[in-house]
């Protein structure tokens, strides 16, 4: 195996048969096959340039699940970064401190800089509005849990501008038959033009909504994302979309009894309280499904 | 010695340099631009614009004296002007022509239209961008500058 194709970078990169090989690996780590030395005396650095939570601290459970240990880069305040050193410079020396990177960066396109540049493999955690691959393949990991990850409708509700989760996660499914996308955003907040256009160059069929109560009757899978304030520079406009994109009980009185509803989280007020108890809320199982996806990965690049 | 083109506009034979014909309408100042020659320059330049084609239609047509282009000024000028041709005159003589090619993969040319890139940064990485079928897709964070846009602005 070249050290280009033992790179994470996007999912953009992967075939359908290497995602799917990620997801029965991950499948059989969390059904607890596994002795935890597979990685013993391996070392992954953790170099988050951005605040996260459930990506950083997920990444350190599913190394030490393995048995290997974590180099933890901090905050960037207490690094030589704030002297101005290059990403490029803080890589290639990193790189000789461990065995695998996972790098979490505010620039599109950073992980794939990290990858040219890095002596060990990279995993990208999330760069910019841009890719974040670990998060789709716990996401479809999720929905395979639930129902095949084919000829089915998907829903993606909330920022699909700026979200990197969504536009992962719509390649990823683009990987896969008969998938439907149903789009249910604010005016502004829609993807990109050339994200839509390339998903229709792979034969995903979308379908715009103005509102949810149109798509939700049709959908097997939901995926909220969050709204951020910063993006509405009017707080009353931000304040009804709020409203309006607030996933309750009683909407989802309109769905499939089967559909699920996922999130990649932190949530704020798109999800109420009281839809955490009904069967169709899988985010905080999707969220605990980053573990064991990224133990496959991990030990996918390192081993 | 005169040349007088088909619709009637005379444009003067130049004794060495490089004529660089069948630009795309319009972009022949874009081509001026790529190769750095701006105002107060001393380069004597002939640039026609808009004139009649002999392969029917419009095009911009540059000559420039006492100067052959570098292969990298024509990788730039084909990604504005496809269908251009350079000609290299040595002595009022054409001694080599041919049509320019547009790269697949096009390095430190474009710069990406999305500020938030790396390449946009301080790091010592140079742009990448591929052909694709809409434009170029830059290779670090998947933007695309697409054909309904003006690619002179990002060289």
């Amino acid at each position: 195996m070249t050290h280009e194709q033992k790179n994470i970078l996007s999912v953009r990169d992967m075939g359908r048969e290497e995602i799917d090989k990620l997801l029965c690996s991950a499948a059989a780590f969390d059904r607890g096959n596994y002795t935890g030395h597979e990685l013993d005396g391996k070392l992954l650095a953790v170099l988050f340039f951005e605040p996260s939570t459930r990506t950083r601290m997920s990444f350190s459970s599913a190394m030490m699940r393995l048995g290997g240990k974590i180099l933890n880069l901090g905050s960037v305040e207490a690094t030589s970064i704030t002297k101005g050193e290059t990403l490029s410079d803080t890589i290639r020396v990193i790189s000789g401190y461990c065995d695998a990177i996972v790098l979490r960066h505010p620039k599109e396109g950073a992980a794939r800089l990290a990858g040219e540049v890095a002596s060990v493999p990279v995993i990208n955690g999330g760069d910019g509005a841009g890719q974040h691959p670990s998060q789709t393949l716990l996401d479809l990991f999720t929905i395979r849990e639930s129902m095949p990850i084919e000829n089915i409708d998907v829903g993606l509700q909330g920022d699909l501008r700026y979200g990197r989760t969504v536009h992962s996660l719509a390649f990823a499914l683009s990987k896969y038959n008969n998938i439907r996308l149903h789009t249910i955003a604010p005016d502004g907040l829609n993807f990109p033009k050339f994200i839509k256009e390339d998903l229709q160059d792979v034969g995903v069929e979308l379908i715009v909504h103005d509102h949810i109560e149109d798509a939700l009757p049709e959908l097997d899978v939901l995926y909220v994302t969050r709204l951020q304030r910063e993006r509405f520079p009017d707080p009353v406009a931000f304040a009804n979309y709020a409203s309006t994109y607030r996933i309750t009980p009683e909407l989802l009185e309109l769905a499939k009894p089967s559909m699920i509803v996922l999130h990649p989280l932190p949530r704020v007020d798109e999800i109420d309280p009281a839809v955490d108890d009904l069967p169709c809320a899988k985010y905080f199982e999707q969220a605990h499904n980053g573990v064991p996806i990224r133990m496959a990965m991990l030990n996918e690049v390192i081993n | 010695m005169v040349r007088t083109s088909s619709d009637g506009i005379v444009i003067s034979p130049i004794k060495n340099g490089t004529v660089i014909d069948h630009i795309t309408p319009g972009e022949g100042l874009t081509v001026l631009r790529i190769l750095g020659i701006r105002d107060g320059t001393h380069v004597t330049v002939i640039v026609a614009s808009n004139v009649t084609s002999s392969r029917g239609g419009r095009k911009d047509m540059v000559k420039i004296e006492n100067r052959e282009i570098l292969k990298d000024e024509v990788d730039k000028i084909a990604l504005v002007a496809p269908d251009a041709t350079i000609s290299i005159i040595r002595n009022f003589k054409v001694s080599d022509k041919k049509p320019v090619e547009v790269p697949q993969r096009i390095v430190g040319v474009i710069k990406c239209p999305n500020p938030n890139c790396i390449t946009n940064t301080k790091e010592p990485v140079q742009s990448k961008f591929v052909v694709h079928p809409r434009g170029f897709r830059c290779q670090y964070c998947d933007s695309l500058i697409s054909s309904e846009m003006d690619i002179g602005d990002y060289i």
